[in-house]
């Protein structure tokens, strides 16, 4: 199985916080794969786990590694990292 | 006889009320036996939580405040969490029953949410929330939450959730007593908003029961106990007078004589900007500290830029007044070396951050002059901190080199109090700051909670500082304003109107009552309160007699 990983920065002005950690989960419960969210080399983390990616405390600007596995993993993969890089608290905007 | 407990103020306002309690989340988990079936024990965690869940999803979906919905709606998520339905199951089949299982998991979270400080401190509470739900439901209880009542009652409770205060009824909920929290917490934010009296941190209160008639006093921060027909009379009062102030003050601030009092609000970023909502007339201080605390290195001029946009788009054609970086030991810059100070109050902070990095100070105004073109705004700039005439000169000069035509200077160091004469020749308006400007010239540090009475606004060292200021711009023909706690209180204000204080800055919501209290007088009246406050030699001599001759109903 190939393992797909991609890094990529927080965009959203709150970090993954609040609005943009729930999109984050919730975008990933409808992937077919299971995709982890890791920061400085911590542990990977359920993308579809809104707690963990919270306990991340990720800000706006740190790096952040987007990994999946198996069937569908690139595009869960750049599903996902496409969401973090935006502004997500700007939607409403 | 009436007793008193002391509590702190949350919302203004007085009110009288039967005392219903809120239920009281679960605390006996039972014993942490094995359960019998683990596989039973599993399901019944797994119900427990979908019916949490389920719960919390109706509640977001029936809140009409989106960012109550939105809350709900994260805590519907929570409650199902994969990671957090991992530990469950794993505490499970390792051998504790359902109760013990979900508490573990749920504080394990809690503890690594609490780490991460900030934001994510505050959404620990939320975890507190949905685990008391889930427990009350394994065991069979009721749903810790609000009381239901067929009248209107005075609610108490440890402490109020976001989902406990999506659904307070205003019509049901007369007043809030919690005997935790503290002046900043949630639920003295909401009473706030939605206009209800609160006293918070009173811990006497559980000792009320069910029924009782009390006062919740949110002016003075007491619950009242077996209040008498003089203090009912007087809440009722003060409670009419609150509710007609609320329902009919709009629009510019005015004497009820026709003098203008520009009521402005204080903002902190751009979230706050959501205030534009609120009457007011502006902005009349906005604090730029947020886009550059908690940052490896300064903000771009871009992004500066943008943000400074943001603000200014939101409050359209009217004034928005931006205060340069007020950074210091006290609120330390990672990419600005400060370096340690015995006595940061006193240290490089405010505009005296110059002397260490002078291009940080251009920038921000480069930023918000291309802010300030780009929109509508009526934009003004101001510096803190300045002390000298000389620093306000040079200030001014700098703003007006990059185009922005309204530059003035917070008045919140004696120095420059006492040279306002002088200062007010050199620069386009003054804004008081009466907090730092109480500490500075009482000595006494803001954050010594037992020097509280030195730093009340009616200290008449401060009223006659205050004065010397008001009359210097009045010389010079400049506009004098105040943003500090002390605008927003509707006695002092009157006396700020009546020194020649020409707007007042204050938290959006303390608006309507300080609006509602200058249309009640005429400017002769706030000078005749001035002249009291000015010739009386102690601060609560000042504040009573103030009170006694105003037309309010305040004692």
């Amino acid at each position: 199985m190939s393992e797909m990983s991609r890094t990529v920065v927080v965009g959203s002005r709150v970090g993954l916080h609040s609005r943009p950690a729930k999109l984050v989960a919730e975008e990933a419960g409808k992937l077919s794969v299971i995709v982890k969210i890791a920061k400085n080399g911590g542990d990977p983390v359920d993308a579809r786990s809104l707690l963990s990616i919270l306990a991340l405390g990720a800000k706006k600007g740190d790096e952040v590694i987007v990994t999946a596995e198996g069937e569908g993993a690139d595009a869960a993969v750049d599903a996902l990292a496409l969401l973090i890089e935006r502004d997500l608290d700007e939607d409403d905007a | 006889m009436p007793e008193e407990l002391a509590g702190v103020p949350g919302a203004p306002g007085a009110v009288a009320g039967p005392v219903r309690h809120m239920t009281d989340a679960v605390n006996d988990l039972g014993p942490a036996e094995p359960p019998e079936d683990p596989e039973v024990e599993l399901q019944a965690a797994r119900d427990a939580l979908t019916e949490v869940e389920m719960l919390l999803e109706k509640r977001s979906a029936e809140a009409t405040n989106k960012d109550v919905a939105e809350i709900l709606s994260a805590q519907a998520m929570m409650a199902t969490d994969p990671a957090l339905w991992d530990k469950i199951a794993a505490a499970v089949s390792g051998g504790l029953p359902a109760t013990h299982a979900v508490t573990q998991a749920f504080e394990s979270f809690k503890t690594l949410l609490e780490a991460a400080g900030g934001y994510m401190a505050e959404r620990a509470a939320d975890l507190d929330d949905i685990r008391t739900r889930v427990v009350a439901s394994l065991v069979g209880s009721p749903m810790p939450g609000l009381p239901e009542s067929s009248e209107p009652f005075i609610l108490v409770a440890k402490d109020l959730a976001p989902a406990d205060t999506s659904r307070l009824d205003p019509s049901m909920v007369l007043g809030l007593v919690t005997r935790e929290g503290g002046p900043t917490s949630h639920t003295a934010i909401i009473a706030r908003s939605l206009a209800i009296p609160a006293v918070v941190s009173c811990s006497g209160a559980a000792g009320i029961s069910e029924g009782e008639p009390v006062v919740v006093d949110g002016d003075r921060g007491v619950v009242v106990r077996s209040p008498d027909p003089g203090l009912l009379e007087d809440v009722a009062r003060r409670a009419e007078w609150m509710a007609n102030a609320l329902r009919s003050s709009t629009g510019p601030g005015r004497t009820s004589d026709g003098h203008a009092v520009g009521l402005l609000a204080n903002v902190g970023g751009i979230k706050d900007a959501e205030v534009s909502a609120a009457d007011s007339e502006g902005v009349g201080l906005f604090r730029t500290e947020f886009l550059f605390l908690d940052r490896a290195e300064e903000p771009s001029v871009d992004e500066q830029e943008q943000a400074y946009r943001a603000v200014f788009d939101a409050f359209g054609e009217r004034k928005v007044v931006v205060r340069t970086l007020d950074a210091g030991a006290d609120k330390p810059l990672r990419w600005l070396d400060l370096g340690e100070e015995m006595n940061p109050a006193l240290g490089v902070r405010g505009v005296r951050t110059q002397r260490v990095r002078a291009d940080v100070l251009e920038r921000q105004l480069e930023a918000v002059q291309r802010a300030a073109k780009a929109s509508e705004t009526d934009v003004w700039v101001m510096a803190p901190m300045i002390t000298t005439v000389g620093e306000a000169a040079e200030f001014v000069a700098m703003a007006h080199d990059q185009g922005l035509s309204r530059a003035g200077v917070m008045v919140e160091v004696p120095a420059l109090a006492v040279c306002a004469d002088d200062a007010a020749e050199v620069v386009d308006f003054f804004s008081i700051g009466t907090n730092d400007l109480s500490q500075y010239v009482t000595a006494a540090d803001r954050t010594i909670g037992a020097l509280s009475d030195l730093l009340d606004h009616w200290q008449p060292a401060l009223v006659r500082l205050i004065r010397t200021i008001t009359d210097a711009a009045r010389s010079a023909s400049i506009p004098a304003s105040v943003c500090g706690e002390s605008a927003g209180d509707p006695l002092f204000a009157l006396v700020l109107a009546g020194l020649g204080i020409t707007s007042l800055s204050m938290a959006p919501a303390s608006l309507p009552l300080v609006r509602a209290s200058l249309a009640r007088h005429t400017i002769d009246d706030c000078r005749r309160l001035a002249e009291l406050a000015l010739t009386s030699d102690d601060h609560q001599l000042a504040r009573s007699s103030v009170a006694e001759a105003a037309h309010l109903p305040i004692r």
